[in-house]
């Protein structure tokens, strides 16, 4: 118990130094550039305490309960024993590594779910769009993508093949759907890409990735261990535009059978 | 008035539980009948789970009513003042000011220097390396700063979002032609590390603000945007950064 309260006391100062240089540069701006007083001031900062402290319980938690199991739990699933893979292979099928795909999949889409980040652009676009774009709905198709595009890129890693060849892919999906997506969706479906990996998902992502590219036969930790964050702020853009464009026709489509 | 108070401490204690819930249906499942083997640590795993709904629930009460209006009366307020200057200083500020210190970029920066050490790009000394990963830092960082202030600037004149991201990747495409290969991977990746989730909702609400204030501009079509430029431009830099050093 000592022992969590002395790891919470500096996780909280070095939350408190992430938060700072914000505030800082914030209430610079509104009192020397602005030059008006800050609005409900001791409600702002009050939030501002509430953000450091949620986010201190919020890492300590994860480093506590989720970092240590799931990094075990990606060290196993990437053994070769228990794949049942030959290491002498110069090649493996890339079969073999079915429950990597599944976990990653799964622990994409589940990490998601939680991610702060994540659910304050979600509270924002419901806010702002009236509604059309719920927070549920949001989220679920942004760790949708995530799930995809974390096993695609564990499957990558098992084969080899050039992440730029799968980027660029994706790149052209996305351009190609920007162009039949509602106008209202877009700049929202980019920036999911951006928020859906930052506290709970990349140091997760990261040691799958890592780990997986040390285990498999042949393949380089340097060239072939990086690249899954890519995957998972890329299919989120698709699967969000996707949403819109299923929501979109749902309308139409109710809009149709009422006239009839 | 006691029933009260508990019911908020339940409410701060639990309702970050929902979030949680599939990670730990996943988590059960793989170890408990894919890899059959008991969670080790059942207890500290409990109160680790406690500790991160409770933070969760914190986190979000203190966005709305600290980090959210704040942001959302400055990009008010700039809008008012019309001082483009200003506000692109503001604007690169909090770029810079906010990445350079995330601690998940500091993690892949120093991983990013071991595995080039180890693969013979820098010299494996421990100097060259912490001068590889200041490097990619500050490069990030600068190119976040750049982001916000493209993203500012086009909300002000309403450009559309997709003429620039889709060049951005173009560029992105183009440059991966020229980066040394072990950069790749690292530069795609720095792309989505760069935007922490104190930077997220503040540089969500100043977007949106902006757009709600700018006569002509559309919150759902202009306000958002501005992280997706933050994710995209230390692609390009970590790689060009690749190139030069």
């Amino acid at each position: 118990m000592l022992e969590l309260v002395t790891i919470f006391y500096s996780v909280f100062i070095s939350t408190i130094d992430d938060v700072v240089p914000i505030a800082l540069i914030i209430f610079a701006t509104q009192y020397f550039i602005i030059r008006r007083p800050v609005a409900n001031l001791h409600q702002v900062i009050f939030g501002f305490v509430l953000v450091t402290l949620g986010m201190a319980f919020f890492l300590v938690g994860l480093e506590e309960a989720l970092f240590p199991l799931g990094e075990v739990m990606a060290k196993q699933l990437t053994d070769p024993d228990f794949l049942g893979v030959d290491e002498s292979l110069k090649n493996v099928h890339w079969q073999s590594y079915i429950w990597v795909y599944l976990f990653a999949a799964a622990i994409g889409f589940a990490t998601t779910l939680a991610e702060p980040a994540l659910l304050a652009v979600a509270i924002k676009a419901q806010n702002v769009s009236g509604g059309t774009v719920s927070i549920w709905g949001l989220r679920t198709s942004v760790a949708i993508g995530v799930g995809l595009g974390i096993a695609l890129g564990t499957y990558r890693i098992v084969t080899g093949t050039p992440l730029h060849y799968y980027i660029i892919a994706g790149y052209i999906i996305v351009i190609v759907q920007t162009v039949f997506a509602p106008k209202s969706i877009i700049a929202l479906a980019y920036d999911s890409g951006g928020v859906t990996t930052s506290t709970v998902t990349v140091p997760l992502v990261a040691a799958l990735g890592i780990g997986l590219a040390g285990t498999v036969p042949g393949r380089s930790e340097l060239i072939d261990g990086f690249g899954l964050i890519a995957f998972a702020s890329l299919f989120p853009m698709i699967t969000v535009m996707g949403y819109a464009q299923i929501g979109h026709w749902k309308a139409m489509r109710d809009q149709r059978l009422q006239k009839n | 008035m006691l029933n009260n108070y508990l019911k908020q401490a339940f409410i701060i204690l639990f309702s970050g539980f929902k979030d949680l819930l599939p990670i730990i249906v996943v988590v059960a499942f793989f170890q408990f009948i894919v890899l059959q083997q008991p969670i080790p640590n059942l207890a500290n795993i409990l109160i680790g789970l406690l500790m991160v709904s409770i933070g969760l629930t914190l986190f979000i009460k203190g966005l709305e009513i600290g980090l959210f209006p704040i942001g959302e009366n400055l990009a008010y307020d700039f809008a008012r003042k019309g001082s483009v200057f200003w506000l692109v200083i503001f604007a690169f500020a909090l770029g810079f000011g906010t990445t350079i210190a995330e601690p998940a970029l500091i993690a892949i920066a120093d991983k990013a220097a071991f595995l080039a050490a180890k693969g013979n790009v820098i010299e494996a000394n421990l100097d060259a390396q912490k001068a590889y990963a200041n490097g990619l830092r500050m490069t990030v960082a600068i190119s976040v700063g750049i982001a916000i202030v493209i993203g500012v600037i086009r909300i002000i004149r309403g450009w559309p979002i997709q003429y620039i991201i889709i060049g951005g990747y173009i560029g992105v495409v183009a440059i991966t032609f020229f980066a040394p290969k072990e950069i790749i991977g690292i530069a795609y990746d720095s792309g989505g590390v760069t935007t922490s989730t104190i930077t997220v909702p503040l540089v969500t609400a100043l977007g949106v603000g902006l757009a709600s204030s700018i006569r002509g501009r559309n919150p759902m079509i202009d306000g958002f945007g501005l992280i997706a430029l933050a994710s995209l431009t230390p692609m390009m830099f970590v790689m060009l950064y690749g190139i030069f050093i």
